[in-house]
């Protein structure tokens, strides 16, 4: 009985070792890579397409919808850090389906990967959209007494993003494999059923908190700005008539 | 420890490497085919827009040239209906004119086909008449028709009154020429000499009168001297006769008159 996939090594040398959860992570990522060179291969511009095709444009438009529902600006540019971020979660919890499969999430190791990818993400985006000075500048807001609590909440956000994912994965994962050995038959399904839609509302909460922590680090300049306050209307009408 | 911090850089690697991935395989193609489409149907959009506009274009100009056509038909309809009222107006006033004159020709005709059947009856009458009379003469008394005409001539010439016997003598005197006595048969010679006594007897000069015959002249004697006619023959008694028949067929023969003289 272990806690989580990190503890399945396969291979090891020195501090360089190969366990299940990269493994299993690999196994995602050429799914989702090769199922996503499969399909969009073969996209079309006509009016007929295919309903891979179609399956996939639900999930990338409306994927871009959400992050433009944030409040995101070009939500193009966020698709591909969020979008991944969600896709990868979610596929994690879908494969829970797979005999002897164990979700990569359900490894603190992982969740604390893509909680410091968001950690990161979050100023770069900042920076990128403000300038450094600009970024900085909002940890002093609303006065400079509150910057050490927005460095706490910084932190503190980025930990319970991981420790969120990772204990709904793995409690998922223990409790399915608890079930198995006391009640073998039927009543684990309905727990995987119940993981299937944790995981998916996990998927959901972690993506959509890394964009509301993006749009945050863009919005603290924003009120400030008679430039971003001009063109704000403009660029938001799009997004909610993509909607 | 739960978090393995070779795990973690090696998760964080792999989540940028899928990163990469996705964006590569999954979100260019799909966001590239749908702005494809987009733009794809924008156009068409556009270019509907365009034949739309296009179409409603060309329907006002139709109905335009509709309406142009129209007015041009209805102006030449009735162009044409006024002059084929105004031909047929000129083709009715030639064919009444025609008919007038058509009419008028038939009248003419009639007027001269009577006048010559009334010509015709006329000396048919007096033929008749003057055969008969010398039949029935000849029949009832053995005179010779001839001789009784003359006789008439004679008694009239004798039986003039004095005013007309001067004028006729005085026309004989001045006249260069002698008088003519014209007759429709040659008279016989003791006639003639019976003739010749009387006219000497009454005119107390001797005339010798030049005898002539003249077959148009039915039954009877003329005499001519000087522009001075004096005569007698079965026209006179005719004269009644032709009144009564040009009173029954009439100037305006009426239908009856003409349906009995075209019947006859």
């Amino acid at each position: 009985m272990h806690l989580s996939p990190d503890e399945i090594v396969y291979w090891q040398h020195g501090p360089v070792k190969l366990n299940a959860t990269i493994v299993q992570t690999w196994g995602l990522m050429i799914l989702l890579s090769v199922s996503a060179w499969l399909i969009t291969r073969r996209l079309t511009t006509e009016h007929v397409r295919s309903r891979w095709q179609n399956l996939l444009e639900i999930v990338v438009t409306g994927m871009k919808q959400q992050i433009a529902d944030v409040g995101l600006r070009h939500p193009e540019k966020y698709l591909g850090f969020l979008g991944t971020l969600f896709l990868f979660v979610a596929m994690a919890s879908l494969c829970t389906i797979i005999p002897g499969y164990e979700p990569p999430t359900g490894s603190l190791s992982t969740t604390a990967a893509l909680a410091l990818c968001v950690l990161i993400a979050v100023p770069m985006f900042g920076i990128e959209d403000q300038g450094l000075g600009g970024y900085l500048k909002s940890y002093l807001e609303p006065t400079f007494i509150m910057l050490p609590f927005n460095i706490i909440s910084e932190v503190s956000r980025t930990l319970a993003l991981a420790v969120r994912l990772f204990g709904n994965m793995m409690s998922g994962a223990m409790i399915i494999a608890i079930l198995l050995s006391i009640t073998p038959f039927l009543f684990p399904i309905l727990m995987t059923l119940l993981g299937l839609l944790t995981g998916m509302v996990q998927a959901y909460i972690f993506s959509i908190l890394a964009a509301v922590y993006i749009a945050a680090a863009m919005r603290t300049r924003t009120p400030k700005s008679g430039r971003h306050r001009e063109t704000e209307p403009s660029t938001h009408a799009p997004a909610e008539n993509h909607g | 420890m739960l978090i393995d911090w070779f795990t973690v850089s090696a998760q964080a690697l792999n989540f940028l490497v899928l990163v990469w991935l996705m964006k590569r395989f999954l979100y260019q193609p799909v966001l590239q085919a749908i702005d494809a489409r987009e733009q794809r149907i924008a156009a068409e959009l556009a270019d509907a827009d365009a034949r739309q506009t296009e179409a409603k274009a060309e329907r006002n100009e139709f109905q335009r040239k509709n309406a142009e056509f129209d007015r041009e038909r209805s102006g030449l309809l009735g162009k044409a209906t006024d002059e084929a009222n105004a031909e047929r107006k000129r083709l009715i006033d030639e064919a009444r004119q025609a008919a007038e004159e058509l009419s008028t020709k038939e009248q003419e005709s009639r007027r001269q086909e009577v006048a010559n059947l009334l010509k015709s009856i006329t000396r048919r009458t007096k033929e008749e008449v003057f055969a008969i009379s010398r039949k029935a003469l000849a029949d009832l008394a053995g005179v010779d028709l001839e001789e009784r005409l003359c006789g008439v001539f004679l008694e009239k010439l004798q039986s003039l009154d004095d005013e007309v016997r001067s004028h006729l003598a005085d026309a004989v005197q001045n006249s260069s020429e002698p008088p003519m006595i014209r007759s429709a048969v040659d008279l016989p010679p003791e006639q003639q000499e019976a003739i010749r006594n009387v006219l000497r007897e009454m005119l107390s000069t001797d005339v010798r009168p030049l005898f002539k015959t003249v077959p148009g002249l039915v039954g009877g004697v003329e005499l001519t001297a000087g522009g001075q006619k004096l005569g007698w023959s079965i026209a006179d008694y005719l004269k009644s006769l032709e009144a009564g028949i040009e009173e029954l067929v009439g100037k305006p023969a009426p239908p009856e008159a003409e349906t009995t003289i075209s019947g006859s």
